[in-house]
């Protein structure tokens, strides 16, 4: 499997500024074939959107470590829908615990990634999400 | 668990065999010898604690003449809570305050401002005027505590809104102490709290530190951290290496900026992380002890002893805290805390087990308290100064880890200096790439990590039994004071303090700590400090290179 041909924007929504396990993903799925758009730090999830949709990204892969993964996952979720790119899968990343996870998936998170899983993992999870 | 990226995770790792013998390098990738004989140890005059170049520490009597301060890390939704903790840790026997702030507060907006509305009080307590100061210090003797803030873009701001609690308080500002981070460097390659362009950041540091050898001689205006980058993925020496280039770079703009360095030099303090591979974190500090007085005496002849002492705190925990099997945190966090006080620390702040998931429990965090009490008083460590000294494994490693710093700082500045690196994303990108690194060698099982990649159980489901919650209200309450000051104070003193200050930022010899205390005064806004500031010189734009 690969992702050549898949677009992918990884995002830190937000003001927190660990980007560590963003970057470390972001550089494993452009290994792995993905075109990949990092945003940099401290960026609206409206902003978020509307990149996602003028690079005309297959997913976005949002990176959260302050706690503020729930809010920031439901405006990211609705800025997407307003902009009619419901069909943009979304992924998380970071300082989630378990029984936030449910919850996320509800909104519309399609993955959750935390610092324990290995790279590889959270590739192949892209990929089969992906269909590549 | 019914997660299917988790499933993904079993199906790709088939349970692995434990490795049977230690590696033969240190985590920074010095090959370490089977055994370190007499003849391997460089030949060197004795060294001696409290004497040039303070490799055996900076004081001649060591823990004996004081022990080293217990700062936890502390701080989260409002000033009240915060408050509250403080005084529960005061009263467990914590000797120093370090507070936590939240991101609005670091990173300039206010509670109101609209990116910052999903982070009020998160992952520290909110500070956005000098209203919720006095409050959090309330029943506090600052003459009697030292305070330290985890603060870097707005850390004059901090600052100036800590002098102006001491005014209103009427505590004489010269007997404050504590410390302020304020290192804005390591904020562009790691951790991201940046607001300003680097040169005008670095010019508000020297004013901050040229500001406070006058008026608050106990208090540190600068904590160069080494952490955070250690923390992103770099090596231990690595994260000496780019901590004393950064230190480097300040001595630079003090200078520039007229500076003497013999005085200013008194107030610079360091701050790491300790990580779990004992020998390397203790040769780490006695490494960088010597090398800093070298390189102020060699680069910048200075005399004063005291200018050339190498301060230092640190934190036990960060990223060597893991998620799998929680509890043995405390195991971890022990062996660091024995590392810092072998290595010679002035500050710890031992990491609660469960801060890989949460906001410590006041469980928690008193077991982190403790777990530094029980090295302190019952282990023995402290006892003499440097006793791992005279040790051919530790001597042998700290001349090795030295010539490793040293060559992490020759390559920064042949690249054009620490400036030119964080502004072209050099810096950044290298820690990327070492982070990926560092990640790689736990997911193939060449690094161990207990609980994680070995030694898990069946059954095993990732978590901590006892739940921090913050309350859901008190962003709410955070605002809701903040809006009351906002229409209470004094509109007028506050459009002058905010003009005058804008007026000192446009000339760049002035020094804007006293017009950031008037504003302060004023219940002026960290957000309008801010914004009236990047009136002046504009916004960081983040090279973000992959």
């Amino acid at each position: 499997m690969s992702l050549n041909g898949k677009r992918i924007l990884i995002a830190k929504p937000g003001l927190d500024g660990h980007d560590v396990g963003a970057k470390i993903i972001a550089l494993a799925l452009r290994d792995a074939g993905a075109d990949v758009i990092y945003t940099g730090l401290r960026r609206s999830p409206d902003y978020i959107a509307r990149v996602a949709v003028d690079e005309d990204v297959d997913a976005v892969g949002l990176s959260i470590l302050s706690g503020s993964h729930k809010e920031l996952v439901e405006e990211t979720v609705r800025c997407l829908a307003e902009l009619d790119a419901g069909d943009i899968h979304l992924f998380v990343g970071g300082t989630i615990p378990s029984e936030d996870h449910d919850e996320l998936r509800h909104a519309g998170a399609r993955g959750i990634f935390t610092a324990e899983m290995t790279i590889d993992a959270v590739v192949a999870a892209i990929e089969a999400d992906l269909g590549a | 668990m019914t997660d299917k990226s988790i499933a993904a995770k079993d199906d790709a790792e088939p349970p692995r065999e434990p490795p049977t013998k230690p590696t033969t390098a240190t985590p920074s990738g010095i090959e370490v010898p089977q055994v370190v004989t007499a003849d391997m140890v460089a030949d060197r005059e004795p060294e001696m604690p409290g004497e040039y170049p303070f490799t055996r520490g900076i004081f001649p009597d060591g823990f004996r003449g004081r022990m080293w301060t217990i700062r936890q890390y502390s701080g989260f939704g409002t000033a009240e809570e915060s408050n509250e903790r403080y005084r529960f840790l005061l009263d467990q026997g914590q000797t120093g305050l370090s507070v936590a702030l939240d991101l609005p507060t670091q990173c300039g907006y206010d509670p109101t401002d609209s990116i910052a509305k999903t982070e009020v009080g998160k992952v520290g307590v909110s500070l956005s005027n000098l209203a919720e100061a006095e409050i959090l210090f309330d029943g506090i003797d600052l003459a009697g505590i030292s305070t330290s803030f985890t603060i870097n873009g707005t850390a004059s701001i901090i600052y100036a809104m800590y002098c102006a609690v001491a005014d209103k308080k009427g505590v004489p500002r010269e007997k404050l102490t504590g410390t302020i981070q304020n290192d804005i460097l390591k904020e562009y390659v790691a951790r991201g709290t940046w607001i300003f362009p680097v040169r005008p950041s670095m010019r508000l540091i020297a004013d901050t530190i040229l500001f406070s050898y006058d008026q608050t001689p106990r208090f540190n205006a600068i904590s160069i951290a080494g952490a955070h980058v250690r923390d992103a993925g770099c090596t231990a020496v690595e994260e000496m290496g780019y901590t004393l280039a950064n230190g480097l770079a300040y001595i630079d703009e003090l200078i520039r900026r007229g500076g003497d360095v013999e005085k200013f030099a008194r107030r610079l303090s360091f701050f790491f992380y300790v990580h779990m591979d004992f020998f390397e974190e203790v040769c780490k500090f006695r490494a960088g002890r010597r090398l800093w007085a070298k390189l102020l005496t060699e680069r910048y002849g200075v005399k004063d002893p005291k200018a050339l002492m190498f301060r230092f705190g640190v934190v036990c925990g960060g990223s060597s805290l893991v998620g799998a099997q929680p509890d043995n945190n405390v195991v971890r966090v022990g062996t660091e805390n024995m590392a810092a006080v072998m290595g010679g620390a002035q500050s710890i702040f031992t990491a609660a087990f469960d801060e890989a998931y949460q906001i410590p429990t006041e469980h928690s965090a008193e077991i982190a308290v403790r777990t530094q009490q029980i090295v302190a008083h019952e282990s023995g460590i402290a006892r003499t100064v440097d006793p791992l000294g005279g040790s051919y494994y530790v001597e042998w490693l700290t001349d090795r880890m030295e010539e490793e710093v040293m060559k992490v700082i020759d390559e920064i500045e042949a690249y054009g200096g620490v400036t030119k690196a964080v502004e072209d994303g050099w810096l950044q990108l290298k820690i990327a790439h070492r982070a990926a690194e560092r990640k790689r060698k736990v997911d193939s099982g060449e690094t161990v990590i207990v609980g994680q990649n070995y030694f898990r159980r069946e059954d095993q489901k990732d978590g901590v039994a006892e739940l921090f919650k913050l309350d859901p209200q008190a962003s709410a309450r955070v605002i809701e004071k903040f809006e009351k000051v906002r229409d209470s104070r004094d509109n007028d003193a506050v459009a002058s303090s905010l003009s005058a200050l804008e007026a000192a930022a446009a000339k760049d010899d002035e020094n804007l700590m006293p017009y950031l205390i008037d504003c302060c005064h004023a219940y002026a806004t960290v957000g309008e400090m801010v914004a009236t500031l990047k009136t002046q010189w504009g916004e960081f734009e983040e090279p973000v290179r992959l």
